[in-house]
């Protein structure tokens, strides 16, 4: 484990698409990294011979039965998009260049 | 009359109205009007559906009046958490980026809740996302806590524990990911439960970490409660976690309220060093009473507890980078263009809305949550809390060997101020330590009033522990110890809060009841 570095909050909050002020990655370094050094104790008793767990209570393949039932509107599903046209989420360009 | 309505609890209420002595609307008006009287000072809800409530009210008079077979809480108004979906109201989780987001489907509890004929008087504040202890992360600003205004109500639930400690709801929904019920319970003096993970349908609540978010029922009493749990419990197949089996018989064990011959653990790890004096006084003379009572108490130690608290602030982070994911400015919630930036790219105007949208703590854990799980660090981080979590369990499967039930204080201290801890996550993080471990395990655990501290003269909160799907347990533990304490103390410990300021900068109301504070 190492120290978390202002280029390294740069680079994940790129990944996580937050567009960090200056200000906001000066504070956030700081902060992330007092919070990695205190969580960091958690290798000390994760040995190899524990099992993670992943979920409270085991429960596998759970399906529910391949019936039709109804389903929201069109109209109800766009009623709350920042932009919409002929009944479609209206976006900004997905591809770079022209 | 008025006064009387909103102090009384929600089975007192049920009686009355299934008696006739008073109706839906009555009810439902009396708590629209001390919100409107004290909601100005406490802040605890984001909307009020005064409209809807009362049509929900009227309906459920017509209902009875014409002789028909009702549930038991219809006619009981409720509050719930801003987490929920609900069709026709304003979602918002506390954050600026689903500020007036109308949803377009109800979760299923409350579907449940309009199924039972329960008028929803509104949406309570809760920190954003429901990362918090304290509602100060909440974008509408804080709620504040009856006891002392000056002080937080607890979080993330704090809307929900302020409002049904300040009489403006008799019930609440709240949702506990690492203690957002039980921590608001034990700060303002109320009862808050953590049923079993998937004990209660997740489907519609706005999802924090997924392996741990658990709905639950807060009031004032242990009774209410149980009968809220009732209602909101049980199997859904839209939530593929839900438990596919009856709800425990909580109702049955709160009114039994036995614990002769039951073995009561008190957790080594949980209430040495760190905890107010005036907290640890009043769980020990809890613990007391249950003796008293019947009880038989053993100690219990779980030594991987130490690490709870670092393993839930990698899981939860982890989890919630993924689920915070979704809002990405492009089907709902806030849109946002990058400044300066000619024809904006999709992942340009997603990077600008989500840090104009997001709030610092959200951030903060996001980007946490994706450290935590990218490649090189994901077996030293999420992999290791992943192991302690096994640990815990091992720990809670050990314990529950020897004991029934283990017991807690539920938080470290009483409600600090306003302002004292946001500028530290780690001191704000160390509210939950007592709490977090119940969450990993998936466990259910509920808060009730054990006190008030010497120190400071706020309430204390007790908090007892059962194994998974024994819900039962904590009510009877609960109902027993409330009924002791309740004896004790010669009335509820609520009725010693101090008298709120009424009328007091009431925010403006419209038809459609109050807006959402910006």
């Amino acid at each position: 484990m190492s120290a978390i570095s202002r280029d390294d909050v740069a680079h994940l909050a790129m990944l996580a698409r937050i567009d960090l002020s200056d200000a906001e990655l000066d504070k956030m370094s700081g902060e992330l990294a007092i919070i990695l050094e205190s969580v960091a104790r958690v290798s000390e008793v994760a040995t190899d011979d524990v099992p993670p767990t992943s979920h409270p209570l085991p429960m596998t393949n759970v399906n529910r039965p391949d019936v039709v039932r109804p389903s929201l509107t069109a109209e109800a599903v766009l009623a709350a998009a920042p932009a919409s046209e002929q009944q479609r989420f209206s976006v900004p360009r997905i591809l770079d260049g022209d | 009359m008025t006064s009387d309505i909103t102090r009384a609890s929600a089975a007192v209420l049920a009686d009355r109205l299934s008696r006739k002595e008073i109706s839906a609307v009555e009810a439902t008006q009396a708590h629209l009007d001390r919100i409107e009287a004290v909601d100005g000072s406490v802040k605890a809800f984001l909307h009020v559906d005064a409209e809807g409530a009362l049509a929900t009210a009227r309906e459920v008079d017509k209902r009875r009046i014409a002789g028909e077979d009702l549930h038991i809480l219809a006619g009981v108004p409720i509050a719930v958490k801003d987490i929920a979906t609900t069709m026709g109201m304003p979602t918002t989780a506390g954050s600026k980026i689903l500020a007036g987001w109308i949803p377009p489907y109800d979760a299923t509890i409350v579907t449940r809740l309009k199924a039972a004929g329960m008028p929803i008087l509104g949406k309570t504040n809760m920190d954003e996302f429901a990362m918090g202890s304290s509602t100060e992360h909440s974008a509408y600003g804080p709620s504040h806590n009856p006891w002392d205004l000056e002080r937080i109500p607890g979080g993330s639930g704090g809307g929900s524990s302020a409002a049904v400690a300040s009489y403006m709801a008799p019930l609440a929904i709240g949702t506990d990911t690492g203690g957002s019920i039980r921590q608001p319970a034990a700060v303002t003096g109320t009862v808050g439960c953590k049923p079993t993970y998937g004990g209660v349908s997740r489907y519609g609540l706005i999802a924090l970490a997924s392996s741990l978010d658990q709905a639950g029922p807060v009031s004032r009493t242990v009774l209410d409660a149980a009968l809220l749990h009732s209602v909101i419990g049980g199997y859904d197949p839209m939530d593929s976690t839900s438990i596919d089996a009856p709800v425990p018989p909580v109702l049955e064990a709160a009114r039994r309220a036995d614990v002769k011959g039951l073995r009561i653990g008190v957790v080594k790890e949980l209430g040495g060093e760190g905890y107010q004096p005036g907290v640890r006084a009043r769980f020990e003379e809890s613990v007391q009473l249950l003796v008293d009572a019947g009880a038989e108490v053993v100690e219990v130690s779980c030594p991987s507890f130490d690490y709870a608290l670092a393993a839930y602030y990698l899981i939860l982070p982890s989890e919630a980078s993924s689920n915070l994911a979704k809002f990405d400015a492009m089907r709902y919630g806030l849109r946002v263009l990058p400044e300066g930036v000619k024809d904006p790219s999709a992942e340009q105007v997603m990077a600008a809305s989500r840090d104009a949208g997001f709030g610092d703590e959200v951030k903060r854990r996001i980007i946490l949550g994706t450290y935590a799980l990218s490649s090189g660090y994901y077996d030293a981080y999420y992999g290791s809390a992943q192991k302690v979590r096994t640990l815990i369990q091992r720990d809670f499967a050990a314990a529950f060997e020897k004991a029934d039930v283990l017991v807690s204080p539920t938080t470290p201290t009483t409600a600090f101020k306003i302002g004292e801890k946001i500028n530290d996550p780690l001191a704000m993080y160390l509210n939950d330590i007592a709490t977090i471990p119940a969450n990993l395990s998936g466990i259910p655990g509920i808060s009730l009033p054990s006190g008030l501290a010497d120190e400071d003269g706020l309430p204390t909160g007790i908090q007892i522990l059962a194994p998974a799907t024994r819900d039962e347990r904590l009510y009877g533990v609960g109902a027993a110890l409330e009924a002791a304490l309740v004896q004790r103390w010669g009335g509820p410990l609520l009725a010693r809060a101090p008298e709120l300021p009424t009328g007091a900068n009431g925010a403006p109301t419209t038809a459609n009841g109050r807006e959402v504070r910006a």
